[in-house]
């Protein structure tokens, strides 16, 4: 490996990286809000909309993020709507995602037994108290593994943002491959990136799932 | 005495299952109902028609002079006044014993956050947990959970206490301790509609006795008479299996 070529090389990719946690936070914090509100309509039946929920987890579940960025980059200008290369990254995650987090939001919600509602209510806390200060924390605390693993998988999943000419971390180095040729400096360069930009997530993802479980559960 | 609720004509079922068949049945301030049957008798399910945790069919549940249920509107409103405890505790696991007992006085009743914390570690160090205050609800055993779960109900000054068998769910040992919490209460005056397997205690607690069975209110009375000297051989019947001689 010649230093001298990863030196040269680390620029680019340090301008990938940030992109790609741009994008990619982004649109994991568009994922969750998509899933919060998928999750609460699909739980409560609300009319119409869990149908409506049901089918869009379904249909993003069940197909994969770089068909459906296709369908966002090149669909949506055949419509009219033109959007740049990194709005329909974040797009695409948070939609993909968003379907991933409500699944995942929805066991939890699932999970709080009903008498939970019912002890509440017994103490006169109408619906929506119900819900913000008793259901949807232990539902939380209930998803937190679950959503911790869905924000590295989306992460990860940002590596197809390369198909829609993103600048992101695969992009660069598929593209210094193709240019220099120098192979084993841009993949090693390319895995250092992504363990960067992983490692303390997962890291932090399971002090947060301590620390949160803990109060329910105990140390473990 | 002035009636504090007063249930007529309840009729309860699911689909065409009659579960409660026509009950009547009128509390006083400060008396404590007990209520016993066999199991699937009905009994619980009356309970929670009372709060308005079921809906009913026919009759009606009137509180201070308010029909509850058939209820209109939030039933929330009323459930503030009529506490409940359940055989499964239902502490809010996420929070300490103190956050559980301050959570719906502050958001329901719009208490201060210093008040309420003063009135519930007074509560606390009355049912003897006060050094659990800060513990959370799977740190507990399940007496102390029942025992938090009873003073969390009374956090919100309720004026008819209802139980459903908390004590079903606890080891021997522990019963002891939860039902005296529960006689010293009756002992204050406080209402109370009780639902119980405890005979013992149904005796030492109650006011009046309740037979309920198949849905219907089989026999009542004063707990001397109701124990010794039962009119109905369904009640006879009942006391009996309770016994190993």
């Amino acid at each position: 490996m010649d230093t001298q070529v990863l030196i040269s090389y680390l620029p680019r990719y340090v301008s990938a990286f940030f992109l790609t946690v741009r994008i990619g936070l982004i649109g994991i914090a568009l994922a969750f809000l998509i899933g919060i509100f998928s999750a609460f309509c699909i739980h409560f039946k609300v009319y119409i909309l869990s149908q409506v929920f049901k089918g869009y987890v379904e249909l993003f579940r069940n197909t994969p993020l770089l068909v459906q960025l296709f369908f966002i980059y090149f669909g949506l200008p055949k419509l009219g709507l033109s959007i740049s290369a990194e709005l329909c990254g974040i797009l695409g995650l948070g939609l993909l995602g968003g379907s991933y987090m409500s699944e995942a939001i929805r066991s939890g919600l699932e999970a709080v037994s009903k008498s939970q509602t019912e002890s509440a209510s017994a103490l006169g806390m109408n619906r929506g108290q119900t819900f913000f200060y008793v259901i949807l924390p232990e539902a939380f605390t209930l998803s937190v593994p679950a959503i911790v693993a869905n924000v590295i998988f989306l992460l990860k999943e940002t590596s197809v943002f390369s198909a829609i000419s993103l600048m992101d971390l695969m992009f660069t180095a598929k593209d210094l491959i193709g240019l220099y040729y120098n192979t084993t400096e841009s993949l090693f360069l390319l895995v250092s990136f992504y363990i960067v930009m992983l490692l303390p997530i997962s890291i932090i993802g399971s002090i947060l799932e301590k620390k949160v479980r803990y109060k329910m559960f105990g140390a473990n | 005495m002035n009636e504090i609720l007063k249930v007529e004509n309840l009729t309860k079922a699911y689909d065409d299952l009659k579960v409660l068949d026509g009950v009547d049945l009128t509390v006083s301030k400060g008396e404590v109902v007990v209520i016993v049957g066999p199991s699937g008798c009905g009994k619980s399910t009356f309970l929670r028609c009372l709060n308005g945790l079921e809906d009913i069919q026919e009759g009606s549940v009137v509180f201070n002079d308010e029909v509850i249920n058939p209820f209109k509107g939030s039933p929330a409103k009323v459930r503030e006044k009529i506490g409940m405890v359940f055989q499964s505790y239902e502490l809010f696991p996420h929070k300490t014993v103190l956050q559980n007992m301050i959570l719906a006085p502050m958001k329901v009743r719009k208490a201060k956050k210093k008040d309420a914390e003063k009135e519930a570690l007074a509560l606390l160090d009355r049912v003897g947990l006060l050094s659990k205050k800060d513990s959370y609800p799977r740190q507990l055993s399940g007496g102390q959970k029942q025992r938090v779960a009873i003073v969390r109900a009374l956090m919100m000054h309720p004026e008819v206490l209802l139980l459903d068998e908390i004590t079903a769910a606890l080891d021997p040992e522990m019963v002891r301790e939860v039902l005296d919490v529960v006689i010293n209460l009756a002992k204050e005056g406080r209402t109370m509609v009780i639902v119980t397997h405890e005979l013992s205690f149904a005796r030492a607690v109650a006011d009046r006795m309740i037979f309920i069975d198949g849905g219907k209110i089989v026999e009542e009375g004063a707990p001397g008479e109701f124990f010794d000297d039962p009119k109905t051989d369904r009640l006879k019947k009942f006391l009996e299996s309770f016994s190993y001689n």
